[in-house]
């Protein structure tokens, strides 16, 4: 009976999928040939997201490739006693971090691997003050996220207003909801949108280093690969002429 | 010594000299003629014939490129997802080499499919190729093996929960289950202990019983020469003169220089995978699997890889009985299995589905058809169709895709256990006496 | 009749193809084997660990040793006293390689003394007999127990090579060079960097 139950509880996921809910991502404008906009991302991220998150798969050295100098990246970009060829540890101990959020805030390596850049751009424009959380804050892509609203002083403040409308074809309450701006940040709407896509736009970088050295040599090798096709089948339509 | 009174070696230039100190210790001339240069094949060979050159391409890509993952990697559960990332931005070179061992998984099993269902189209598993077809459904379960192994080793959420998920089938089965699943994982859940030993298997184990597949495989098939497009057997009509088939050609130079076509291709299909889309939409490297392994969170959508998909839909097809979900387990396992008496179960007359009759060929449509959508809807949550109304008999409330996967998961079986009825009594088409050509 | 029918075969054709279509897969065959062994390189890992390594010796006492790990090996920096460096001239007889001709060190450091500045000896602290770790033995003469005419240097336990304080080996050791001195560049006077050459060197 047990082992039915612990199969079930395995499987029960897949039965219990909603679809691939929450709300409409919009899209990040992404642009990984944009060194400034990595270069200001990277500023950002480790400004602001470095203090409870980790990437620890990151090297701060590696950040030659936004074309900085290893002077530049130890001046602007480290603040602990790390040294650049290190990798990019949290300044929080974990055991902290838990019990002030109630999880470990995860490492952000990945983040765009994982969760989309879209997501991302998504989520870090999407947060509203809630009174009933812990934090004071929600979101609209994560509900109940246990992160605060860090960049809230660029963004200003927002809350979220649900509107419920009767449908008058089929006499159903059709709930819809949207953001709107209660008290305006540092950064204009424009200015706020682009600070956070330069963050996203690095956290793409960050997440595969090599996709643009990847699509560069793509490029390279499709083509010697067509050239070598033509080859071969010129090869094989001579030898094959023998063939009656 | 009457070995060195052999014909000393020519045509090979500068190299004679050489190569006639090694043919005289070496079988090399002998081997070179039997498997190459005077190896007689059928001149009709196809789309469908590069398959077979291709796969065994895959194995030699996804061993060279293994080897040297396995170089960086660390089979251990606390550093292993760390590892992956290492080989992708630290070691140089190492992003490449990794996209092209994750490709190369799946490119093996589009090439192996393939290769499957040319088997199926021109009966090469008939007489006497029985043996090459059970050596072949050998190589498939051992490259599914190899596979399911492989995909524990990054220790991402996908890799523990599906290694979890599929270890937990093999605990239903009746009587010896649980204790099956707990010798099988080493420990009570998916752990250190689990990867470890599937890093043993997937690395050297898997690989050994491959490659000795593989040439039994191959061995079988120089036997008894290969089949081809028509399903006539081309050593039946052997031209006085030459003592060779009249519509056979030899293996070197003619299908060498063919094959080296078809991996110019397969390698523009492959390099355009690797260097622009190797995540290919999530169905190569899924998304959840850039998130390391965390025992206490279950991913709201666990699917297998898309190889797997159809088989996992049969899975879910069949509900629980006795309250176990084992007959579920049996019905995935008998449709694998269910390949090895394909040589017993046909009773055509003739191989190829050129000649077939249209009883053959509507239920080998079906059989194509379940088998597609089926892989579709194991990569989908049960819920994609929605549900039927509640008011519907039998059907009514339940999920659309629950019933179009029974459905699906019956024809496949009946294209199969029907077989030995319906060639027999099948309007079959005349077999040429010569290859079309 | 069979069906190969070699009528009207072209076989410059076919040289040429087959040469071309060769050497493709050559530069193929090569462009494939260029990732798999740069993956044998030092990793970005192994790069960072093996990155030059900054020591400050303001605190460090004439006639002091201290040691720091650079690339996992031991790197002595000895302040020496101007009494250690008198006595440096004088047995140049005894020694195998008095002007380190035959010995591993930079060309900034290709004097007597060995060294950028003379007080402050660098070297790496592995012998280059089988790699054990000498010891220091800074007395001089009687004071030591290396015997009165001892000017003061580094003995190796594991099989008796001697060095005098320029890590200069003695004639009659199983070493066959003097030991190695490492790059290394003066940031400021109390703080050098092992690992890196000075600018413009």
């Amino acid at each position: 009976m047990k082992k039915i139950f612990a199969l079930l509880v395995a499987l029960a996921p897949l039965f219990c999928t909603a679809s691939e809910a929450g709300p409409a991502l919009e899209a990040a404008p992404i642009n990984l040939a944009d060194k400034i906009s990595l270069q200001r991302g990277a500023a950002a991220f480790v400004n602001h997201c470095l203090n409870c998150h980790s990437a620890s798969a990151m090297r701060f050295a590696r950040l030659e490739d936004l074309g900085l100098t290893e002077q530049q990246i130890r001046e602007y970009l480290v603040f602990t006693e790390a040294r650049v060829g290190d990798t990019m540890a949290v300044a929080m101990d974990p055991k902290v971090a838990k019990a002030a959020f109630g999880v470990v805030p995860p490492d952000l390596s990945l983040a765009a691997r994982s969760r989309s850049p879209d997501w991302l751009y998504t989520y870090l424009r999407g947060f509203y003050r809630d009174a009933d959380s812990k934090s004071g804050w929600n979101n609209t892509v994560f509900p109940n996220v246990a992160m605060p609203h860090v960049l809230w002083e660029y963004q200003g403040t927002q809350a979220l207003q649900v509107d419920e409308k009767m449908d008058p074809h089929t006499g159903d309450m059709k709930v819809s909801s949207k953001l709107v701006l209660e008290r305006p940040g540092k950064l204009s709407r424009l200015e706020y949108d682009q600070y956070v896509a330069d963050i996203v736009n690095f956290l793409t970088y960050m997440s595969e280093p090599a996709q643009t050295s990847r699509r560069h040599w793509g490029i390279l090798v499709l083509f010697f690969l067509a050239g070598f096709f033509v080859l071969a089948l010129l090869l094989k339509q001579e030898y094959w002429k023998d063939v009656r | 010594m009457a070995v060195m009174n052999k014909p000393p070696v020519t045509g090979a230039g500068r190299f004679n000299g050489v190569l006639t100190w090694v043919d005289q210790r070496f079988p090399l001339v002998r081997m070179w003629q039997e498997q190459l240069s005077e190896y007689y094949a059928p001149k009709n060979f196809n789309f469908w014939y590069y398959f077979g050159s291709l796969a065994l391409l895959a194995l030699v890509i996804q061993i060279a490129s293994g080897i040297f993952l396995t170089m960086n990697y660390k089979p251990d559960a606390a550093t292993a997802f760390a590892s992956v990332e290492y080989i992708m931005r630290d070691v140089p070179g190492g992003w490449l080499i990794r996209y092209i061992h994750s490709t190369g998984a799946s490119m093996f099993f589009i090439c192996v499919y393939l290769h499957m269902a040319r088997g199926l189209m021109y009966g090469s598993y008939r007489k006497p190729r029985e043996l090459i077809w059970i050596f072949g459904v050998m190589i498939y379960l051992a490259l599914m093996a190899e596979a399911f192994f492989g995909y524990l080793l990054p220790w991402g959420q996908m890799s523990y929960w599906g290694a979890q998920v599929i270890i937990n089938l093999f605990g239903t089965i009746p009587f010896i289950g649980e204790a099956l699943a707990v010798w099988i994982r080493g420990d009570y859940n998916v752990s250190d202990a689990t990867l470890n030993r599937f890093f043993a298997l997937h690395v050297i184990a898997l690989p050994l019983v491959l490659l000795g597949l593989v040439a039994a495989h191959l061995t079988a098939l120089h036997e008894v020469g290969s089949n081809n497009p028509d399903g006539v057997e081309i050593f039946d009509n052997i031209d006085p003169v030459s003592g060779h088939p009249v519509d056979g050609i030899p293996m070197h130079p003619y299908y060498t220089v063919k094959d080296i076509v078809g991996v110019a291709v397969f390698l523009l299909v492959f390099s355009a995978i690797i260097f622009f889309g190797p995540e290919m939409g999530g169905y190569f490297l899924e998304a959840n699997n850039f998130i390391p392994a965390d025992p206490l969170k279950t991913p709201a959508h666990i699917a297998p890889v898309w190889y797997f998909t159809p088989f996992y839909a049969m899975l879910r097809a069949v509900p629980p009985m006795f309250n176990s979900q084992f007959p579920g387990v049996a019905v995935m396992g008998a449709a694998t299995l269910i390949l090895f008496i394909l040589p017993w179960l046909d009773r055509g007359k003739v191989k190829s589905i050129r000649y077939r009759g249209p009883r053959y060929k509507a239920w080998f449509a079906v059989f194509v058809f379940s088998f597609l959508v089926l892989g579709y809807l194991g990569v989908e949550p049960t819920t994609v169709w929605g549900e039927f109304g509640k008011g519907l008999p039998v059907v009514g409330g339940d999920y659309v895709a629950l019933w179009v996967a029974r459905v699906l998961t019956l024809a496949y079986f009946l294209f199969f256990l029907l077989m030995p009825w319906y060639t027999a009594n099948d309007k079959e088409k005349p077999e040429p006496k010569r290859l079309t050509w | 009749m069979t069906a190969i029918v070699r009528d009207n075969v072209d076989e410059k054709r076919r040289r040429l193809l087959l040469i071309a279509t060769s050497a493709a897969a050559g530069v193929a065959g090569a462009g494939v084997a260029v990732p798999f062994l740069a993956s044998w390189l030092p990793s970005a890992r192994a790069l960072a660990a093996g990155a030059p390594v900054e020591a400050n010796i303001s605190k460090v006492e004439l006639g002091q040793q201290i040691t720091i790990e650079w690339r996992g090996k031991p790197v002595w920096i000895l302040m020496r006293t101007p009494e250690m460096l008198a006595i440096l001239p004088n047995h140049d007889a005894a020694l195998v390689d008095p002007l380190s001709k035959d010995s591993q060190q930079p060309t900034y450091v290709k004097n007597p003394g060995r060294s950028i500045k003379p007080e402050v000896f660098i070297a790496v602290g592995i012998c280059t007999h089988l790699g054990c770790s000498p010891t220091l033995k800074k007395e001089i003469g009687a004071a030591s127990d290396m015997g009165a005419d001892w000017p003061g240097g580094y003995f190796c336990p594991c099989h008796n090579s001697r060095f005098d304080l320029a890590a200069r080996v003695f004639k009659g050791s199983p070493a066959p060079t003097n030991l190695v001195i490492p790059p290394h560049r003066y940031v400021t006077d109390a703080v050098v960097v092992v690992g890196e050459d000075p600018k413009g060197a």
